[in-house]
């Protein structure tokens, strides 16, 4: 460790992230890259809870115990909308987000 | 057994309504075990409720220090409400003359209402009916007391209406109901004001403060403006002028309930209440002359309908209405003990002339216009005597119950003139002319019904035991009943009364000047309807003043000017508020609806139903929040829970 980590590191890399996470969430067609894209999200998040953890309370695990939660829920997550966009498939042949626009008027 | 009866004084209306529950639940296929049922149960209520009386009637500290004992039923921040017994003189002696003329009229019942399909359900109304009346009689709050009124209403209701095959019954039924009910929400609105400022409904407790009620900012004003919304509780319940008009219609219900509803319960419940709150009454003038008047004016304005009725228990009925007048202008004049005096004496010869002419309907198929009747007395000794002695007792022939009571109201009428009340003459003289009119009306039911010539068509026969009993019960009591309120001996004025007690030298002119009346009122009867056979004299001076007759004989158009009023009035307004409903309210739901829809249909557009828009939507909204917060004012972003550094 030492002086040379400085907490602006862990937050540029985060907010790195989580624009590309977040352009890829809203650009892809592809309903797997979104699904990925989305993913990329929660990582920055999980960073930025583990990093900042370490600089405010670094006694305390709050932050740690956070980001367990995000995975945990995360994977939950996945598995729920990949089992969504196989059923879709399945009914659709194809998983292309511009295809799922039948839900307006 | 004493003692256990004045602890255990709730008993007296369990008891009925005990009974009430069993015939309901249990009994109700066997008539017969549900009359025993009912009569058994008000039977031992009854002999509970004399050894409550006979408790307080031997105990003198009753009087200044009533015997209260209560729970609590609910209370929350500032506003407790009991529930409880509160036995005083009083109180003790409506519990037992109720208790015992519910008995008799049970006892009654069960011959006149012998073989009707409805037996069962007719005891376990009485019951009820009881109960609700015995309860009402004990208790030591306002809201109650105000609860079991209610219930007696509706026990009246279901009675008055019990023939319900009978349109004229249901029709009656109705108009008690919802008459009363007008009277009660008076009453409620009287109450609401009285929780409020002085913060209890406890009889003792209220008695305590309404006469400083000036620490508890209010002026006279509104103080009166409260005792005159209570008492119209009262106006409708013991039919006073210009709520009179269901009582006379109750005569639909059978017989022994008008017996019940006018002598011992539902009626006397108004005047009971007003006694019981006299505390408040005599602290405003103003509602006590209120009270007086009404009183007063009920009872000549009945009276002056009841000399031209033709059927027997409508005679009766207009009686009371006067009788119940009667009572009300003694409280009105702030005689408790006059009152309270009427309204028992009244009770035994009321029921007993109720009970006597269920028993001629009885005998002449309910045949029910006096016109027809004739020469009765013969065909049924029992009834025609003990008829008799209630006509005696309420015109006022002494040594009769109903002479005592009347001329303790003249006296006291006439002391409150004395004592320089404006108008006090009069009332005084409305009271006596009342007296005169109440002998004649009677007496000319009496001789055209028991005497004279029988007519043929009829064929009378005396009624059973059952009922002849309790007549003659009632006939001893509507004889001997007054004795206790002579003014050489008046042991009722010692332990019934409010404030100080009446210590009246007897008036001997007074009490001859009454008797007058009383003899002139019967001897012009006689000389119009029993000396003249063919009723000749009686019938020129119903041509002669036809226009007052027939006034008289259609109730001054009482009933026709409320229904004008309903027509006109109500139903206008209905109307009104019809067109109101239909085109304004309607109109702006429905245009509040068409809004919506409006709106959707516009806003549908921006619905594309592509997710990943939505997503940016999010994302933009999110964004400007967290600019707000982190940049946007301090008021703001406080508001949103924010934490501004």
């Amino acid at each position: 460790m030492g002086t040379a980590l400085n907490p602006s590191y862990f937050m540029v890399l985060s907010a790195a992230l989580f624009a590309i996470g977040l352009y890829g969430a809203l650009s892809r067609k592809n309903a797997i890259a979104v699904l990925i894209s989305i993913e990329i999200m929660l990582t920055a998040v999980n960073i930025n809870l583990v990093a900042i953890n370490k600089f405010l309370t670094p006694e305390a695990f709050i932050g740690q115990i956070f980001a367990i939660f995000v995975i945990t829920v995360a994977a939950a997550e996945v598995g729920l909308g990949l089992a969504i966009i196989i059923a879709i498939y399945r009914n659709r042949h194809t998983v292309d987000l511009d295809d799922f626009n039948w839900m307006k008027w | 057994m004493v003692d256990f009866a004045l602890t255990h004084a709730w008993l007296v209306p369990l008891l009925p309504a005990l009974a009430f529950v069993i015939i309901v639940f249990l009994t109700r296929p066997w008539p017969k075990l549900s009359g025993a049922v009912s009569i058994a149960a008000m039977f031992s209520s009854f002999v509970l409720a004399s050894s409550v009386a006979y408790g307080v009637f031997t105990n003198p500290g009753f009087i200044e220090r009533p015997l209260i004992y209560s729970l609590r039923w609910f209370g929350m921040e500032g506003f407790t409400v009991d529930v409880g017994v509160m036995l005083d003189p009083t109180s003790a002696m409506m519990l037992f003359m109720v208790s015992m003329v519910a008995t008799l009229i049970q006892i009654y019942s069960t011959g006149y209402m012998h073989g009707d399909p409805q037996y069962s359900v007719f005891f376990s109304y009485l019951s009820l009916f009881a109960a609700s009346m015995l309860g009402l009689v004990i208790s030591s709050n306002l809201l109650q007391m105000f609860i079991l009124w209610e219930l007696v209403g509706l026990c009246s209701f279901l009675l008055i209406g019990f023939y319900t095959f009978k349109i004229s019954a249901r029709e009656a039924a109705k108009k008690a109901f919802i008459t009363t009910r007008i009277g009660d929400f008076g009453m409620l609105l009287g109450l609401l004001f009285l929780q409020i400022i002085f913060g209890t409904l406890d009889l003792a407790g209220l008695a305590e403060r309404v006469p400083h009620y000036e620490q508890y900012g209010i002026s006279l004003g509104l103080l009166t403006l409260i005792a005159i919304l209570v008492f119209i509780g009262p106006i409708g319940k013991s039919g006073q002028f210009p709520l009179h008009v269901w009582l006379p219609d109750a005569m639909e219900g059978p017989t022994p309930v008008s017996a019940l509803i006018h002598a011992a319960t539902m009626v006397v419940a108004g005047v009971y209440l007003v006694g019981r709150t006299l505390f408040l009454f005599s602290e405003v003038p103003g509602a006590a002359e209120v009270i007086a008047f009404i009183g007063a004016f009920t009872a000549i304005f009945a009276a002056t309908i009841a000399i031209t009725q033709r059927e027997i228990k409508r005679i009766l009925a207009y009686s009371t209405v006067s009788q119940l007048g009667y009572m009300m202008l003694a409280l009105g004049v702030g005689s408790l003990s006059a009152g309270m005096f009427h309204l028992w004496t009244h009770a035994f010869f009321k029921a007993l002339m109720f009970l006597g002419a269920g028993s001629v309907l009885h005998a002449l198929h309910d045949k029910a216009d006096v016109w027809e009747m004739g020469g009765l007395i013969k065909k049924m000794p029992i009834t025609g005597w003990t008829f008799v002695i209630g006509g005696l007792a309420i015109a006022g022939i002494p040594p009769f119950a109903g002479f005592w009571s009347k001329d303790e109201i003249l006296v006291v009428t006439l002391e409150y003139a004395r004592q320089g009340h404006a108008l006090g003459y009069l009332l005084f003289f409305l009271a006596s002319f009342t007296a005169l009119l109440t002998a004649f009306y009677m007496w000319r039911m009496i001789f055209l019904t028991f005497f004279g010539k029988e007519k043929p068509e009829n064929h009378p026969h005396e009624s059973p035991l059952s009922m002849t009993f309790p007549l003659l019960v009632l006939a001893a009591l509507a004889a001997v009943g007054g004795l206790i309120g002579t003014p050489w001996a008046n042991v009722w004025g010692k332990w019934i009364h409010f404030g100080h007690p009446h210590h009246g030298e007897p008036n001997y002119g007074l009490m001859f000047f009454s008797v007058a009346l009383a003899v002139a009122g019967i001897g012009l009867a006689y000389r119009l309807y029993y000396q003249d056979e063919e009723k000749k004299l009686a019938k020129q001076l119903a041509e002669r003043y036809q226009p007052l007759y027939k006034l008289s004989y259609h109730k001054y158009y009482i009933d026709e000017l409320y229904q004008w009023f309903t027509r006109q009035v109500v139903d206008a307004s209905a109307a009104v508020f019809y067109w109101f409903d239909i085109h304004v309210v309607d109109n702006i739901v429905n245009g509040l609806a068409g809004a919506t829809k409006l709106s959707g249909q516009g806003l549908r557009y921006f619905h594309t139903g592509r997710i990943q828009t939505y997503a940016l939507v999010f994302f933009l909204a999110l964004l400007v929040i967290t600019v707000v917060l982190a940049f946007g004012s301090p008021t703001l972003a406080g508001s949103m829970g924010g934490v501004h550094s």
